[in-house]
């Protein structure tokens, strides 16, 4: 077992080394193959890991001691269990399809940068693997770190672009910020506890050993690292320029890896949560904040990744939702089937783009139901899904995030399906610009229009059939279910709030939101389907098109604060003070030296009274040294 | 006699020397100057030892204690007067370069 846990991680490392150092060397299909078929070996040992998970319990295996001193020892472990075994999955199957997909989307590239994209892409994995088997905070850090480099790279893959480069640099730096709180997280616990272990962190023990600040102060620093990393208010802004990346880049650090990291962190930390009701507050606050930012944002934007990409941030914003109300397998729920409909949604949206030669505009699109069956169909699909329509995915776990949202304050629960109305809304607004009414684009890009290659096709269907059934793991009691997911996950979530709801409630509150959906998704329908969105007119659409003007606030507030500073340090500090500290001890040395010159006259009578002088001091100072030594005394005080 | 007669005595010498060799221009004086302080430093050597030797009578007969620095003595005079030769040997090379034993005319050395 210790082997096969070891090859999970292994598999994409290999891969990555083979395809960075053999850039120059092998053929696109031998690369293309090699990156694909090592997640997919490490999709399969996932699989084994899973099923003796589900046999025996969490498997925890010890390596190497990666920290080992008098005070403190953190042991190199990976640990399977409920939760991160259902991760793995994850990552390494929708990592397979999205690698799969990339072989044809890429294949305009050059064989190196072929590789160093598959290169890329497997460390990418990896990192993300090695987040999630970690069986402690430093581990995870290392995964965590992984990520946030994979990200820059792959941000800027085409690294000639400086918009592109800068968008790369924007997520890096966003993320190093919430790394910050997350690595004071780690400080902080191995002070008081003098272990970062889940085996022992993660215990009533520990939990007793620390007072309510502590936990407080922990699960707010752990909570500013999810929010850089999964993208939450205020550090959510470099998601929508990760668009930058190539489009299964996009995919897969929307739906597999990167911005799950912090969910999964948060239920792994949850009985810290569950006992600090601050941090459970602040995490919903700026959970369903973030919902509605994003889902706004959305509705104006004209470009199709930049559409999804503030519906992934919404997104997450359920999912913190979810968590900030103690209903972390809803979270971990929800992670799972936006994984499979947004990696759809963008690879989708990926080979819309491809046919129309990387035209991402959507009103330059329309009409493409006819060209582009099977996008269309899947497309479809993964729409209604995250619109919360039963019977397909997203509906179960959005629904369950909502019904423990009204649990606990039902002006979560309203704000939520107010968001989901939203969601509905701009999802379909989406597709009806994209795939209903008139062709509004070029005649040469009418002319080349054509449906993607299967190995494109291929994981867009598996997909869509995943998104569409994805939910049956969820069914929750009320609709005939027995809620598989959150059964496999008890084991991990020790204090889940059971939902005091009646059924009829729960039918209540389930009808509204589909409702609503409904009708949202309809009035999206009716009003796009003929013609795209023209300019913004009004001063809020205008306002919703600069998305809330948010980056140029954070330009004024902060970068150029930060420049003004920078460049007064340079030109003032660095010119003045630190330039004439080092001027001036040459000048020092150098005015020193020409007085001292001068006591070599070459007279001897001088040399010898010089000589006499100093026998005569040295004699003062051998038999007076404990008077100079009072003297000096007195004078310090 | 009391040793503070030798310690005065051997000061006076000694700081006879020292304005000699600070206020004299002719190397020969200097240098007897510098014999005068040397001697000097003697004299207090064999007076002190002879003090510290009668002390030693009184509480043992036929000690040799502190006789040591009187032969002590012999030795620095015999290394003094091989310093003498050196060192005048050194003044008559001066007098045939420059025709004159002023210490001020040594300061070619400066450059």
């Amino acid at each position: 077992m210790k082997i096969i846990i070891g090859f999970i991680v292994l598999w994409p490392l290999v891969g990555f080394l083979l395809n960075g150092l053999g850039r120059n060397i092998w053929s696109k299909k031998t690369i293309a193959t090699q990156a694909t078929g090592y997640i997919f070996a490490s999709f399969v040992f996932s699989l084994i890991a899973f099923w003796n998970v589900q046999e025996q319990g969490a498997i925890v295996v010890h390596y190497f001691d990666f920290i080992n001193t008098s005070t403190i020892k953190i042991p190199f472990d990976f640990r399977v269990d409920a939760l991160s075994s259902l991760f793995l999955l994850v990552i390494t199957g929708v990592g397979t399809l999205i690698h799969l997909y990339s072989s044809a989307y890429m294949h305009e590239e050059s064989a190196p940068h072929y590789a160093r994209y598959f290169a890329y892409l497997n460390l990418f994995i990896f990192s993300m693997l090695l987040l999630v088997l970690g069986d402690n905070y430093v581990i995870m850090f290392i995964g965590w770190e992984g990520v946030g480099l994979c990200s820059y790279l792959l941000i800027g893959y085409w690294f000639t672009n400086t918009t592109y480069n800068n968008a790369a640099k924007k997520a890096f730096i966003m993320n190093r910020i919430g790394d910050l709180g997350f690595l004071l997280a780690i400080f902080w616990l191995i002070v008081k506890l003098g272990t970062v272990s889940y085996g022992e962190v993660l215990t009533a023990e520990s939990l007793a050993k620390l007072s309510s600040t502590d936990i407080t102060a922990i699960t707010l620093l752990l909570f500013v690292g999810a929010m850089g990393k999964s993208a939450q208010i205020p550090l959510y802004t470099w998601l929508p320029d990760a668009m930058a990346g190539p489009t299964p880049v996009s995919a897969l650090i929307h739906a597999a890896t990167m911005v799950t990291a912090g969910i999964y962190m948060i239920t792994r930390t949850n009985i810290f949560y569950t006992h600090s009701e601050i941090a459970q507050t602040v995490v919903a606050i700026i959970g369903i904040s973030t919902a509605l930012l994003a889902a706004t944002i959305a509705i104006k934007q004209n470009d199709i990744k930049k559409v999804l990409a503030y519906s992934t941030v919404s997104q997450l914003g359920y999912m913190f939702l979810g968590l900030g109300v103690g209903a972390y397998s809803g979270a971990v729920f929800h992670v799972i089937t936006h994984a499979f409909f947004k990696a759809l949604l963008f690879l989708a949206a990926g080979s819309v783009i491809h046919a129309m030669h990387h035209e991402q505009d959507i009103r330059k699109m329309g009409g493409l139901k006819s060209k582009l069956p099977i996008t269309h169909l899947t497309f479809l699909i993964g729409c209604i899904a995250i619109a919360g329509v039963p019977p397909f995915s997203g509906f179960f776990s959005k629904d369950e995030i909502l019904a423990a949202a009204y649990a606990k304050n039902p002006i979560y629960w309203f704000l939520g399906v107010v968001g989901a109305a939203m969601t509905a809304f701009y999802m379909f607004r989406l597709y009806a610009t994209t795939f209903l009414g008139q062709f509004r684009g070029t005649e040469a890009q009418a002319s080349h229009l054509h449906e993607s290659p299967i190995s494109m096709t291929l994981p867009l269907i598996i997909l869509a059939v995943l998104s569409a059934v994805g939910g049956a793991m969820g069914v929750p009691e009320i609709l005939g279910g027995h809620h598989w997911l959150s059964h496999h996950l008890s084991s991990i979530i020790g204090a889940e709030h059971a939902l005091h709801l009646s059924h009829t409630t729960e039918w209540i509150l389930m009808g509204t939101s589909v409702a609503i959906a409904l009708v949202a998704l309809l009035i999206a329908i009716g009003k796009y389907s003929k013609q795209a969105d023209g300019e913004p007119q009004t001063a809020l659409g205008k306002f919703l098109y600069n998305k809330w003007l948010v980056d140029e606030l954070y330009e004024n507030a902060i970068v150029q604060p930060l420049n003004r500073l920078a460049g007064f340090l340079k030109d003032v500090v660095e010119k003045n003070v630190i330039d004439g500290v080092v001027n001036g001890t040459g000048k020092l040395v150098q005015y020193g030296a020409r007085q001292t010159r001068l006591m070599q006259s070459g007279q001897v009578g001088y040399y010898i009274l010089f000589m006499v002088l100093s026998i005569v001091l040295l004699f003062l100072i051998w038999f007076n040294d404990l008077a100079i030594t009072r003297f000096l005394h007195n004078l310090i005080q | 006699m009391s040793i503070q007669y030798y310690i005065i005595l051997c000061l006076t010498l000694f700081s006879i020397g020292v304005v000699g060799v600070l206020t004299r221009r002719n190397a020969i004086i200097v240098f007897m100057c510098i014999e005068l302080m040397l001697n000097a430093v003697n004299l207090l050597l064999v007076a002190f030892s002879k003090m510290y030797h009668g002390a030693a009578l009184q509480s043992a007969a036929n000690t040799t204690a502190g006789i040591d620095a009187q032969i002590f003595v012999f030795f620095i005079m015999v290394v003094a007067a091989a310093e003498v030769s050196v060192g005048l040997a050194i003044i008559v090379m001066m007098y045939r370069n420059t025709h004159s034993v002023d210490i001020n005319f040594l300061n070619r050395l400066k450059n």
